[in-house]
């Protein structure tokens, strides 16, 4: 049986702090998705970035002292 | 577009536009039409990736480190409304120019009312402001200058960077009003040392009307009160507005399709570069002044320099009422001029054409030689009218 794929998001502020990283991370070539804040999560109604575990700290490094990190969370299904 | 109509009003509001800028509105109307930073759907995320280069655009125009300090704003008037009754508290004194546009004026004036103490320095016959005055009209509870980057009326360029280097010193801080200048004149706010600049998309950025936005210094935001508080797609779940940029002053659904054709704009002009604009239209401006200064009666106002100085020309002819000028300029040439007092009455005092006013002609990228010569020889025909 095929494993479900794990996934973190990436919380921020606001929508432009999330479009600001996704800039940066499509630069730097770090995959990710953006996709609705899911309601388990944080009522806000906005977007968040999906990536996969392992590349948390890279994304970390690459938007140090550029966009404000609200919070890291494992997505559950 | 009517090739028999020769739009000289860049100044009030720019036409015509660069197609890209139509193409754009239509794009998003005909494609995207989502709210930006509202939903999480593909519609909506394409719309504030539009605002989102729209910021990083205008960031990149004007030197500015980060593009989230940028608000955008419906105009320069609702920039300079911000940046006034948002910032300014009883008891403060701020220093402003006699070459100012009413959009700086009322609101300072109405601040006046609220007990904000105001100098308004003078500027020379040709609207040139000594930056000297603007060091001794400093009090001790002096808080910000506000002053034009250019004045819509002469289009004299003010001495911005010196008026920073002052602000700097005396722990001051500057708000620039850009309306005549973003476009289509060098703007630096890092090396200008400005604190807040308002600009309009309309003008020389090339963008629909109802465009127009505010750079706020880092830190600064803390310092400025929101004038209008509301949903932001931010925060839902708190019933207060959110305190980070630009969330902070832009409550509400923006005007998307405009700030559409705004990004369009910003890139027209990062395209051509500044300074190639500049040039094209100081030529402009040269050509049409050693055009027109022998002609019998005329009488041309603001500086002689051509540097510092925006596509603008104000003009009378000795004995004929502007509004007169104007009305014949478009009915028997179909030349779309500016007559009166611009919105800006001191500037008028200033230059001493205070209550008639003047001719304006304001020039774009688009005008031709050919156009400024058409319109040579039509003030040619209206001066020899004269009585």
């Amino acid at each position: 049986m095929n494993e479900k794929p794990q996934y973190s998001v990436m919380l921020f502020k606001a929508v432009s702090y999330v479009l600001k990283a996704e800039k940066i991370l499509k630069k730097e070539g770090l995959p990710h998705k953006l996709i609705p804040v899911p309601k388990n999560i944080s009522s806000d109604c906005g977007i968040c970035l999906r990536f996969e575990p392992a590349l948390q700290s890279k994304i970390e490094v690459a938007l140090l002292n550029k966009v404000e990190i609200e919070e890291v969370r494992a997505l559950k299904e | 577009m009517n090739r028999n109509i020769i739009y000289f009003d860049n100044a009030a509001t720019s036409w015509p536009k660069p197609p890209e800028i139509i193409a754009a509105m239509q794009n998003y109307m005909q494609n995207i039409g989502g709210s930006p930073g509202r939903s999480g759907h593909r519609l909506s995320i394409e719309a504030a990736r539009i605002v989102f280069d729209t910021r990083e655009k205008i960031s990149q125009l004007f030197n500015v480190p980060d593009p989230l300090r940028i608000v955008l704003t419906r105009n320069a008037t609702e920039a300079l409304n911000i940046a006034i009754f948002g910032f300014l508290k009883t008891g403060d004194h701020v220093i402003t120019s006699g070459m100012e546009h009413n959009s700086v004026m009322r609101p300072l004036r109405a601040m006046e009312a609220r007990g904000i103490d105001i100098t308004v320095v003078s500027c020379d016959s040709e609207g040139i402001l000594d930056p000297v005055n603007i060091v001794k009209a400093i009090k001790k509870n002096t808080k910000a200058i506000f002053i034009t980057n250019a004045s819509n009326v002469t289009g004299t360029v003010m001495p911005v960077s010196d008026i920073g280097r002052i602000a700097r010193e005396h722990g001051l801080v500057l708000c620039v009003d850009a309306a005549q200048t973003a476009g289509c004149y060098p703007i630096d706010v890092i090396e200008m040392n400005i604190d807040l600049l308002a600009f309009t998309g309309h003008k020389a950025l090339f963008g629909p009307s109802g465009t127009g936005g505010l750079y706020i210094r880092e830190g600064l935001e803390k310092s400025i009160e929101p004038i209008c508080v509301g949903g932001t797609g931010s925060r839902s779940e708190v019933e207060v507005q959110p305190d980070f940029m630009p969330d902070r002053f832009e409550a509400g659904t923006p005007n998307t399709v405009g700030i559409a054709g705004l990004r369009a704009g910003v890139e027209f002009i990062l395209s051509k570069g500044v300074a190639q604009i500049k040039n094209k239209e100081e030529k402009l401006v040269q050509m049409f002044i050693d055009g027109v200064r022998e002609l019998p009666g005329i009488i041309l106002y603001g500086q002689k320099s051509m540097e510092l100085r925006t596509p603008v020309v104000s003009f009378n002819i000795a004995g004929m009422d502007p509004a007169a000028v104007a009305l014949d300029l478009d009915e028997r040439f179909g030349i779309m001029s500016r007559s009166g007092l611009h919105c800006a009455p001191s500037a008028h005092k200033t230059i001493d054409t205070y209550p008639v006013g003047t001719v304006r002609f304001s020039f774009s990228y688009f005008n031709t030689e050919e156009q400024i010569i058409t319109s040579i020889e039509a003030l040619q025909k209206i001066s020899k009218s004269r009585i």
